[in-house]
């Protein structure tokens, strides 16, 4: 049995107190009015006192220029306003994928009946115990959105809707009440199918026969057909809805190749702190070879989608296509590119050798380099659309992750005391312990 | 010199496995082993240094980089300027893009094709080239060990027999 250490837990309450505050200094920082709005973007520098002096040139346009600076004063404030709401938004997102990401590894193992995986099942099913909480705050987050807490989608204001033919046309869809509605049908499913899978896998532990197995096989089968459906949705509403004038077909792949490969990092990091504590004997090298594999293959994987998704939409330079991605390199010019550098090229070179995926503390480095990255292309996903030309990654962003980060040490480390470490009576645990490449 | 070779034969990978390491713990120097096909662990269990394969593969994987991205230069920068996507820009690096599925095929295509080329030529292998294999059986449902005799004649019998060998043969090579 694992003891979840003092230390450890200290840590995490610490890492929840340090991210309340900084998420609180962004709530308090962020501007109430467009004075203040204007008065913090003037403390940054005179890029935007310039353009005005501009328009201000043109006499006959006098009129027409100051009401576009009202209106881009008030846009300006609403991104002010945006930022804290959309910091806390894209960490509750991360770490509720990476809970996600691992469930649907950890079915695809089941529905597999993979002889190699039995020995990290509790791994896994401690880190999806994050879904709970994390699935839930995201809700909460939506529910706020829909109720006019914050701007983060453009789409739930009545204002802009009335004035815009294609959100009107989308607005079937795209209406609060039935995004909450799929929201809480997409949770309530995943989260059923991990409570259930986990009351059986630990059910299995004390039968005496192998109809526990035999269940879970079919439902993570079932709950795999689900899972592909209610993700893709859920790109659809959670992240690509931001901007709802835009859409990608292969989006909701594209966000799953980052939240499989984000919970299979978490996986393998998650194994080896373990097996550096003195638990989990059986897990041998090669055990944290497959997972670099799959590290490294999802890496490409991901890329592949990334690139795909930009290929297509740079080559034919569609106006409203293109316009995400105009965005995206104007105003987000290092963390768009440099998070190819950090999913790409990082773990493709420090991976490729087999070797090296056996030597722990490399494939750390890598997987901690892999999670930052995918940090910032959920970052890269929300950011333009809500806090456009004024996003900076700062106390509320960093504030964020660092409370998020606690609350998913707590419940994850919490989860993984609950039961032995190692299953006993999977019918493939032997296969497991002799697993060596 | 004809130097003089025993020969056993094996029916089952199991037990070949396990022949190859008694024979090993002996300190005995295995000179071969024949296979209908490739037998997971053999290498290890003999002995044998590990594969630089992957190293060449790299290598020509990146020649295929470099091919592609001269060549797609050549092409649709300097030789005949072309105009890609309405953004005639006519800079390899803008139109990048366009040549990215090219330049990740061709380092699939070199490091594919070289790679197995060169396994060829390591291997001594070639078209219409004559088999080494010294009993047919081993193309069809026998092990064959190669053993080099130093005047231990017996004690290399008496060993390979006790491992499960279905048949010894002498010859001279």
């Amino acid at each position: 049995m694992y003891t979840f250490s003092n230390r450890l837990k200290i840590a995490s309450f610490i890492l929840m107190a340090v991210g309340v505050l900084g998420i609180g200094i962004g709530f308090m920082a962020a501007p109430s009015t467009v004075e203040e709005a204007k008065a913090i973007v003037a403390g940054h520098g005179d890029g935007h006192g310039d353009a005005h002096a501009v328009t201000e040139g043109h006499g006959a346009e006098m009129e027409h220029g100051e009401a576009h600076d009202a209106s881009h004063d008030e846009h300006l404030l609403h991104q002010l306003q945006n930022k804290p709401w959309a910091s806390l938004y894209v960490a509750a997102l991360f770490f509720m994928m990476i809970a996600l990401g691992t469930l649907a590894f950890y079915a695809v193992q089941r529905a597999a009946q993979a002889g190699w995986s039995p020995l990290l099942f509790r791994v896994m099913e401690g880190i999806t115990a994050y879904l709970v909480p994390g699935g839930i705050i995201v809700l909460v987050i939506l529910a706020l959105s829909v109720a006019h807490m914050n701007h983060l989608f453009v789409w739930m204001d009545p204002e802009v809707v009335a004035h815009d033919a294609l959100l009107q046309g989308k607005s079937g869809y795209l209406n609060g009440t039935f995004f909450l509605i799929r929201a809480a049908v997409f949770l309530g499913g995943w989260i059923l199918y991990r409570e259930y899978s986990r009351k059986l896998s630990l059910a299995q532990d004390e039968s005496n026969d192998d109809s526990n197995f035999k269940l879970n096989f079919r439902i993570s089968a079932g709950f795999l057909v689900f899972y592909l459906i209610t993700e893709s949705m859920m790109s659809w509403d959670w992240i690509m809805s931001v901007d709802p004038h835009w859409f990608s077909t292969l989006f909701g792949w594209y966000i799953f190749a980052s939240m499989f490969l984000m919970g299979i990092t978490v996986i393998a990091l998650i194994t080896i702190y373990l097996k550096f504590k003195g638990y989990l004997k059986d897990v041998n090298d090669s055990h944290i070879h497959d997972l670099a594999k799959f590290m490294f293959g999802m890496s490409i994987f991901w890329t592949y989608l990334w690139f795909s998704q930009f290929m297509l939409i740079w080559y034919s330079n569609i106006p409203e296509e293109v316009t995400y991605f105009v965005t995206r390199i104007a105003d987000f010019n290092l963390p768009f590119f440099g998070m190819v550098a950090m999913n790409f090229l990082f773990p493709v070179l420090l991976l490729m050798n087999s070797d090296f995926k056996r030597v722990n503390w490399f494939v750390v480095m890598t997987g901690i380099v892999i999670l930052v990255g995918h940090y910032l292309n959920i970052y890269v996903a929300i950011m333009p659309a809500t806090v456009g030309d004024q996003w900076f990654i700062g106390i509320p962003e960093i504030g964020s992750i660092l409370f998020f980060a606690g609350l998913f040490i707590f419940f994850v480390f919490r989860a993984l005391t609950k039961a032995p470490l190692q299953p006993k009576r999977n019918p493939f645990i032997e296969e497991s312990k002799h697993f060596h490449y | 010199m004809a130097s003089k070779v025993i020969h056993a034969f094996y029916n089952d990978d199991d037990v070949l496995m396990h022949a190859v390491k008694k024979v090993k713990a002996a300190k005995h120097h295995i000179e071969e082993v024949y296979c209908p096909f490739p037998v997971h662990g053999l290498d290890k269990a003999m002995g044998l240094a590990p594969t630089r394969i992957a190293i060449t593969s790299f290598m020509y994987g990146c020649v295929g980089l470099t091919v592609a991205i001269v060549m797609m230069n050549f092409i649709m920068i300097q030789d005949w300027p072309q105009d890609i996507g309405g953004k005639p820009s006519f800079s390899y690096l803008e139109n990048m893009p366009a040549f990215v599925p090219i330049m990740f095929e061709l380092t699939v295509f070199f490091a594919a094709h070289l790679m197995v080329i060169t396994f060829y030529l390591r291997s001594r292998l070639w078209p219409f080239k004559e088999a080494e294999n010294p009993d047919v059986r081993t193309t069809d449902d026998h092990f064959l060990m190669e053993i080099e005799i130093h005047d231990n004649e017996q004690e290399l019998m008496d060993l390979l027999m006790d491992t499960g060998a279905v048949e010894i043969n002498i010859t001279e090579k």
